[in-house]
């Protein structure tokens, strides 16, 4: 299985470290002693405060903020101290810098409180002594059996012990957890009793890991007057927390894994709070503001002392000294007096200006709520703010990672066209003749002279028998019949099929509509009906396994005529040499174009098998599954050999449909200069067609490719050939290209040949956990030949290598500003670790949603965020942020000049109420106006100029503090050419 | 959109929301920031002139009487030794000095906005409040309470150094001395007078003052300030309160009287003039000079050049850049505008 062999290669070693037991249905083994063991429960913490520890926890974090930290000292310093200003000065915009933000993290955390109930009270069904209870999904222990419905989602990690299906499988799908949408097979525990309430048994398995295709677990079935049975289990048994039940009415399980143990919630990553670059590189600003402040306070107490020490200037008649003064200690008195200086001149640095900014933020993200364009028709509702802390990130961002299903494409397979040895079949959606054929174009207009007849049912008849899926059963059968008689093919796409993959189901789907509809297969044999409404039967011989090395599938058949057919499909590169070359050339060029226009394409080939040959191969194959060493070679070369010397008859295009407007947005993105890395668990062939159509790769894009079938070309060690894959790249995109200005890898240039880079969960697996030495070097290499690459596609990604990736890339050099795109559970860890999390309301349920900054309806959408929001949230804030340091230079300096005409007696030139209010409204007010309201530019511009998104990146550098400088050259620039009108 | 039903969660179409506010943005080009600058230096010109002018016309007559100088007639006051001394400046005007006159007397190097000077009042005491007249805050120190104890009303350093030199001007005619009437009403701050600074309701005044000494440097308690209008003694005596409102600057001066009676309404007439000081305030231990000033005042108040210089200044600036903004305008028209 697919699964276990990706074990393989994600797992690296397979330590157990320790086991847990769990006795099915709390009923304890009669041989051993009863000893409940203790796990979580299975609740789903996201929040972070409790009511009990909001106030110490919160204020903690807050004090943490070295502003805040600052004035608590100035605060502190005020009440022991003899000073200048009262301590209501400091302590009152303090208290209330520290009141508005707890209240608005306090609604925050009551939000997440919220969602986390919403899932912790979902309820279930928990049989327990052969009652069926009502429980709620948070009580669930490890060890109860609980009851699942189709479409329901698991509440936690259950071992499938019984279900409807007669063939004790159930079907799944994950699509929430890695992305993979297709229906995977769970099967039951071998030989459990069906009766759930006399099974007597113990599970033994490994503690919760975050990998999400291993599990190793034992079970132990006693029975009264046997010896106890022992089964072992694996990932096959295992139904994940998040995964969703379909096409089976119901199922058992037991819980193993519960709440923040189960393999979903192992994938989250701790959630921290996301702080603004600007926020940094506010502190920047104050440290500098730190300086010139304790630098004015020098000064003043050098001079004070100096002027003091003039006679008659230190203790005039008019204003004598107290007796305590007098007696003060010459250093002391100096040590207050700088103090005071301090708490004199500490209004230079803005402690409203923490309040503005949250206020900006909080405000200004509803302009993103409120934005029209966020509105989505079809779900009725429009963008989601979740964190508002970010909305300056949008504008600065250099990376984008983002997630392939779902967000990307909508993941829905569609047949579009097919190629019968040359002649091109395309399928229009309304005008369906008889046959089902129309022509497009092509040299012979005449359909049904373009290719023979009987190649076209060959063709049909190959899609039919080729492939492993099912047909849902609960659908009336007989009414299919009625229906495809009349030749519409509507009611026939409603007919379910279930596939591992949901092109072989829009490859079965497309036939349909040719007139060849797939029946089902009843005990081995394939029943199809073809287009004069004959149903054939054929025997299912054999199956070839599809796998990623090989990229084709086999099957083996017999028709009724008694003759054995090799029908075979695959990636046109594993066909192409195994084909009868003449016929190749016809097909490459349909197959090449289809490719670059995005479209998933497969090629059909097809092979006559002699008695003799069949009854060799038969054989052989036999064997080679019965083998116990080394049996997965042995099959691939068997199926090497029954593969060979076919006939090509022709190639189908599936599209996977994209989001509306996808390509557009992924081209906006790339025009600002932004990197768009694909992180996707699917797999490479899918991937790397989504991103053709999406335009990542384009027709002059070299691609890099390290993956393990690049990695495994026979003879060396994989860990060689990693070695000189990565330097072989890193000599061809890093290299070899013409030396760019530094800072050139920030979008500037354009390197002259594009390059793309693949990798896949496994290679990067070994880039990452290769040998000590080596893997810093390697992972070197590896973003820098990243960096390079217009686009990087990772595919087979596991969540948690997701977040790897990203992390990677957010602490490189520079460490630019990252932003991932998702929309389901397994996108969460990568949402959390970018800088910018995004959630796209998909149909996956809500989890990326909700562990995401922002959530749009639609991947389109993020065109606006970032190109027209973010652009000038930045440019807001980085105004925002300077003004107020200005404001606050100004309204001190004429206080510490005033200093020299006061003796340094630390007279304050304001009053008090007027120092305290002069940040918190006076100046506050009109700043916080602009910095929502304005629009240097218009959105629509912005939109139509992806460029000037990048003007605002390039001006980083220039500044230490990464504001954006007050020097806006760009604008000018832009000014002379348009002129800016608002309605 | 057809559909108008099922949009419950659309955001509204305003202005406001959409971010579609009308904006107006300047287009900076020659054709408008060149005339700007002319018109803006032009007016600023104008505005200094006036100003200039008019500061230009007030009479300002100031006279160091410090004595520090021994030629100066109040060289012989100086020493603080020598109790109550009087001294005489005599000056002479050879036009009419226009009315109304106001009296200043000035301080130099004198720090009354030293901060730990500007503290040492007591606010509460001030209004009035007999409760702060035998327990006056601590603030007050060092004059909170004499050696023996006894509660300071008024406490505190400000009060206790009002300034204490007195004034009497008159003109000489036929060299017989004509006094000029000095108006001392209504010489303090509104706010201070009627607000900030309120006598205890005890009547009599004097009653108030009971248990409680003078403070020290003061030759009269409070209630005795001025002995010609009892109505103007205690806390509200006007030059007590002109005291009390402490100067921003260590080189000020203060009202002392106005000239507004009798005669003299119009100004000071040209002729000779004696001032009699009754010199009581030392100043030479700090290194300070005192000085009484006459003045008039216009529309925009005492004499000040500063402000009408600043504005012809600038706008001269704006003159010249607009200049050389033509000149360069002319020179380099940029190709891309038409």
């Amino acid at each position: 299985m697919l699964c276990r062999r990706l074990n393989r290669w994600l797992g690296g070693d397979e330590s157990r470290v320790d086991s847990r037991t769990i006795y099915v249905g709390h009923r304890p083994s009669t041989t051993e002693a009863f000893i409940p063991p203790k796990f979580c429960d299975n609740r789903i913490v996201s929040s972070k405060y409790t009511v009990w520890n909001f106030l110490p926890k919160n204020l903690f974090e807050q004090f943490r903020r070295i502003a805040n930290f600052y004035f608590l000292i100035i605060f502190l310093v005020q009440v022991i101290v003899d000073t200048p200003t009262s301590p209501v000065t400091s302590g009152l915009p303090l208290f209330f810098v520290i009141t508005v933000t707890a209240i608005k993290q306090g609604y925050e955390d009551w939000l997440r409180h919220k969602a986390d109930n919403e899932v912790n009270k979902y309820p279930v069904t928990v049989l327990e002594n052969g009652r069926r209870m009502g429980t709620e999904s948070e009580k669930i222990k490890v060890g109860d059996v609980v009851e699942v419905n189709e479409d329901e989602t698991f509440p936690c990690d259950l071992i499938l012990l019984q279900s409807t299906r007669d063939d004790d499988t159930c079907f799944v799908t994950t699509a929430s957890l890695d992305g993979e949408s297709n229906h995977k097979t769970h099967y039951t525990v071998p030989d459990t009793e069906k009766d759930l309430d006399s099974l007597s048994a113990t599970i033994e398995c490994e503690q919760p890991q975050p990998d999400l295709y291993k599990f190793v677990g034992r079970m132990h079935i006693y029975k009264t007057d046997r010896e106890p049975e022992i089964r072992s289990l694996g990932p096959e048994n295992l139904l994940l927390k998040g995964a969703t039940l379909k096409n089976t009415q119901r199922i058992c399980g037991v819980a193993v894994y519960t709440g923040m143990e189960t393999k979903m919630a192992l994938n989250y990553q701790g959630k921290s709070q996301k702080r603004s670059a600007v926020e940094k590189s506010i502190n920047a600003f104050l440290l500098v503001y730190l300086c010139i402040l304790v630098s004015k306070a020098l000064v003043c107490t050098t001079l004070k002392y100096v002027w003091q020490s003039k006679p008659g200037q230190d203790e005039p008649w008019y204003n004598q000294k107290t007796q305590r003064e007098k007696e003060t200690n010459l250093y002391l008195k100096m040590f207050t007096d700088f103090l005071s200086f301090m708490v004199l001149f500490n209004f230079i640095i803005p402690v409203s200006m923490y309040v503005t900014v949250e206020m900006q933020k909080f405000l200004g993200s509803f302009f993103i709520t409120w934005d029209r364009d966020f509105y989505d028709p079809e779900i009725q509702e429009g963008a989601l703010v979740n964190t508002s802390d970010l909305n300056e990130e949008l504008g600065q961002v250099e990376y984008v990672f983002t997630d392939k299903t779902g967000t990307l494409t909508q993941n829905n397979m569609e047949f579009i066209e097919c190629c019968i040895d040359g002649f091109q079949y395309k399928y229009r959606d309304a005008v369906s003749e008889l046959d089902g054929f129309s022509a497009t174009d092509g040299p012979v207009s005449k359909l049904q002279e373009k290719a023979g007849k009987e190649r076209e049912e060959l063709f049909l008849r190959a899609l039919c028998l080729c492939h492993t899926v099912q047909v849902k059963e609960p659908t009336g059968r007989g009414q299919d019949h009625t229906d495809s008689m009349a030749g519409c093919p509507p009611p026939h796409e409603q007919t379910g099929f279930i596939a591992s993959s949901p092109d072989e189901v829009a490859l079965v789907k497309g036939a349909m509509r040719y007139g060849f509809t797939f029946l089902g297969m009843e005990s081995k044999k394939m029943k199809i009906m073809n287009r004069s409404n004959a149903i054939e039967t054929y025997d299912l011989l054999h199956v070839l396994n599809f796998d990623p090395v090989r990229r084709r599938m086999s099957v083996i058949v017999r028709s009724k005529s008694g003759d054995a057919l090799l029908f075979c499909k695959g990636a046109d590169s594993s066909i192409f040499p195994r084909v009868r070359q003449e016929e190749v050339e016809k097909i490459r060029v349909h197959v090449e174009r289809n490719a670059t226009e995005g479209y998933r394409t497969l090629c059909v080939a097809y092979k006559k098998l002699s008695p003799e040959e069949y009854a060799r191969a038969d054989a052989d194959l036999q064997a080679a599954r019965l083998a116990l060493q080394d049996r997965e070679e042995k099959l691939i070369a068997v199926y090497n050999q029954v593969e060979a010397g076919m006939t090509l008859i022709g190639a189908t295009a599936v599209e996977d449909r994209l989001q509306e407007e996808a390509a557009e947005t992924m081209e906006a993105l790339q025009g600002a200069g932004i990197k768009v890395w694909v992180l996707t668990g699917d797999k490479m062939e899918t991937a790397k067609s989504t991103c053709y159509a999406c335009r990542l790769f384009q027709r002059g894009t070299e691609l890099l490719e390290l993956t393990v079938r690049t990695l495994e070309d026979g003879v060396r060690k994989r860990e060689e050939r990693l070695h000189d894959l990565l330097l072989e790249y890193h000599k061809k995109a890093v290299q070899d290209v013409p030396p760019t200005k530094p800072g050139g890898n920030r979008g500037w240039s354009k390197p002259s040949q594009d390059f793309g880079f693949i990798i896949d969960g496994a290679s990067l697996s070994m880039v990452f956990n290769s040998s000590e030495s080596s893997s810093s070097h390697y992972k070197n290499l590896f973003l820098q030949i990243c960096q390079n690459c217009t686009t990087v596609l990772c595919c087979r990604m596991a969540p948690l290598q997701k977040a790897q990736i990203v992390k990677m890339v957010k602490c490189s050099k520079g460490s630019p500003i990252t932003l991932s795109i998702g929309d389901g559970a397994n996108d969460v860890s990568m949402i959390l670790e970018a800088h910018v999390g995004i959630g796209i309301k998909g149909k996956e349920g809500r989890q990326a949603v909700r562990n995401s900054d922002y959530a749009i309806p639609k991947l389109k959408h993020l065109k606006k965020l970032l190109l027209g929001h973010g652009h000038l949230y930045y440019v807001r804030i980085a105004h925002l942020v300077q003004y107020f340091f200005y404001k606050n230079l100004c309204f001190i300096l004429p206080q510490f000049l005033y200093q020299f005409f006061c003796g340094y007696s630390q007279q304050p030139l304001y009053d008090a109420a007027y120092l305290t209010m002069y940040n918190i409204c006076f100046t506050s007010m009109p700043i916080l106006a602009y910095s929502l309201l304005e629009q240097h530019i218009c959105v629509e511009v912005l939109l139509d100029n992806a460029t000037l998104y990048r003007r605002v990146l390039a001006l980083q550098p220039q500044w230490p503090g990464n504001c954006y400088p007050p020097l806006y050259s760009f604008e000018d620039d832009y000014n002379s050419q348009h002129t800016k009108m608002h309605v | 959109m057809s559909k108008e039903e099922n949009t419950a969660n659309r955001p509204d179409n305003t202005a406001f929301t959409q971010q579609r506010l009308p904006a107006w943005q300047p287009m900076l080009s020659a054709g408008i920031v060149i005339p700007g600058f002319v018109i803006i230096g032009v007016a600023f010109i104008g505005i200094g002139v006036a100003l200039f002018v008019t500061s230009q016309n007030i009479q300002v007559l100031e006279k160091d009487y410090t004595g520090i100088e021994t030629n100066s007639s109040c060289f012989k006051c100086i020493n603080p030794r020598v109790k109550n001394c009087n001294c005489t400046i005599n000056f002479s005007l050879d036009k009419l000095f226009e009315g109304p006159v106001f009296v200043y007397y000035g301080l130099s190097n004198y720090f009354q906005n030293y901060r730990k000077y500007g503290a040492s009042k007591d606010a509460a005491q001030l209004t009035g409040d007999l409760a702060y007249f035998t327990e006056p805050s601590t603030s007050c120190a060092p004059y909170r309470k004499d050696a023996k104890g006894k509660p300071i009303v008024p406490c505190g350093s400000i009060a206790n150094s009002i300034f204490n030199d007195t004034f009497k001007l008159f003109q000489i005619v036929n060299s017989r001395n004509v006094a000029v009437p000095l108006d001392g009403k209504g010489i303090a701050w509104w706010t201070d007078y009627n607000i900030k600074y309120r006598n205890p309701t005890t009547n009599p005044l004097k009653n108030a003052f009971n248990d409680t000494v003078k403070p020290i440097f003061w030759p009269r308690p409070a209630y005795e300030l001025d002995p010609t209008n009892p109505s103007n003694n205690g806390f509200i005596n006007q030059d007590f309160l002109v005291w009390m409102r402490r100067s921003a600057l260590p080189n000020f001066r203060k009202l002392y009287r106005r000239i507004t009676e009798g005669e003299y309404a119009k100004g000071l007439p040209a002729g000779d003039y004696a001032l009699v000081i009754g010199y009581n305030y030392p100043v030479k231990a700090f290194d300070g000079r005192k000085k009484v000033v006459f003045s008039n005042v216009s529309w925009m108040g005492g004499k000040n050049q500063f402000l009408g210089i600043a504005y012809l200044v600038i706008g001269s600036l704006c003159v010249v850049m607009s200049i050389v903004m033509l000149i360069v305008y002319a020179k380099f028209k940029f190709p891309d505008e038409e």
